[in-house]
């Protein structure tokens, strides 16, 4: 099965990236964890596309892509300034 | 130049439309091209649109710009990667502030994303026309203080 | 002909996911937040950009091989974005760098 190697790689990454997002000692780090395993997941999609034979699978792929990066940008944006709702413009003095 | 900004951002919204949909129906093709001419219209309504969403001006530069790009990514992703492979791990990880000399915001922006999607620096601040970037190692924060990107990037914005 | 470039999208994707396992391990490996950053970026770039190439070959000229592309596009102009995003969301948070003299010091015993 020619694409047994890459799965069982993504597998094994996405396994590592986890542990990282469970042992991670800020909430950055667990953050980055989440958006790697988010590509990660992203890519498994894609080559899923041609595993099963059913190309709605890259749809879904773009759809977990862009929905991997909001929700990075969220949280990062819920950390940084406590609230979401924040306008987050770039030359105003920020809350800590 | 303004009309001719609106008819390529149409074509482009159009072209996106038609690779997700994969429908070459005559009716479906032309309700397509209607919501794309649609969309447009009411974006300039709402004035969301500008030049920097759809920076036309950049087409020749970036072609040349970007497999330099490419190249580059590929040349320090393998020098990260024997980094995270060595088993003493042999880092010096730095933060070093780095002039820009693009002088609009869209070159600005392309040098800090080539910064970041560079493996091995990061950039992490924009303060006036530095930026606060993080460097893996010494000899990465060197290559990008030797300031060759910054000097391509900026010569693929002085073109248009 | 079909079985070479199967072999070759074989070969670039197998390479593109030994590339994600490196920069998983890392990750995992790395001290402190932003040399983790540096480790992520390894998968968003090399691994990814290699798997997708291989999708593409297996692909051919389809619809299929347009959405990769935008996949392709979507990882290079976002995956930035948002790693900068969260590197500048820790620096205002005041996380502090892991310092090299650390690491000069421990492997000055050695």
């Amino acid at each position: 099965m020619m694409y047994a190697v890459v799965v069982g790689a993504l597998l094994v990454s996405l396994c590592l990236l986890l542990v990282r997002a469970l042992l991670g000692p800020t909430v950055f780090d667990r953050a980055l964890a989440g958006n790697a395993i988010g590509t990660v997941a992203m890519l498994l999609l894609a080559i899923f596309q041609f595993v099963s034979g059913r190309p709605e699978f890259v749809d879904l792929a773009l759809v977990y892509g862009l929905l991997n990066i909001v929700g990075t940008i969220a949280v990062q944006k819920f950390f940084r300034y406590g609230d979401l709702g924040e306008p987050g413009v770039a030359d105003e003095e920020h809350r800590l | 130049m303004h009309r001719f900004h609106s008819i390529s951002v149409v074509a482009s919204l159009f072209v996106f439309w038609l690779v997700l949909s994969g429908y070459f129906t005559p009716f479906l093709m032309s309700a397509g091209l209607a919501s794309s001419v649609l969309v447009v219209w009411f974006a300039h309504r709402m004035s969301v649109i500008d030049r920097e969403g759809h920076p036309l001006e950049l087409r020749g530069g970036v072609l040349s710009y970007w497999p330099w790009l490419i190249v580059e990514i590929v040349k320090s992703a393998w020098t990260v990667s024997k980094i995270i492979m060595h088993p003493r791990l042999p880092i010096s990880p730095t933060m070093l502030r780095v002039k820009m000399t693009q002088t609009s915001s869209v070159g600005q922006v392309m040098y800090a994303n080539s910064i970041t999607l560079t493996p091995g620096t990061i950039s992490v601040a924009i303060e006036g026309d530095e930026i606060l970037v993080h460097a893996l190692t010494q000899a990465g924060a060197d290559d990008l203080a030797g300031g060759e990107m910054d000097r391509r990037v900026s010569t693929c914005e002085v073109r248009a | 002909m079909s079985a070479a470039i199967d072999i070759l999208s074989m070969i670039l994707m197998s390479v593109g996911g030994v590339f994600c396992v490196i920069g998983a391990i890392g990750v995992l490996r790395m001290p402190g937040f932003y040399t983790r950053m540096h480790a992520a970026s390894v998968i968003d770039t090399l691994g990814a950009s290699l798997i997708i190439v291989g999708l593409l070959l297996q692909s051919g000229f389809t619809l299929a091989s347009g959405k990769l592309l935008i996949l392709w596009l979507l990882i290079f102009f976002c995956s930035p974005t948002a790693s900068h995003s969260l590197a500048n969301a820790a620096h205002r948070r005041g996380v502090i760098p892991w310092q090299s003299d650390q690491g000069a010091k421990s492997s000055s015993k050695n």
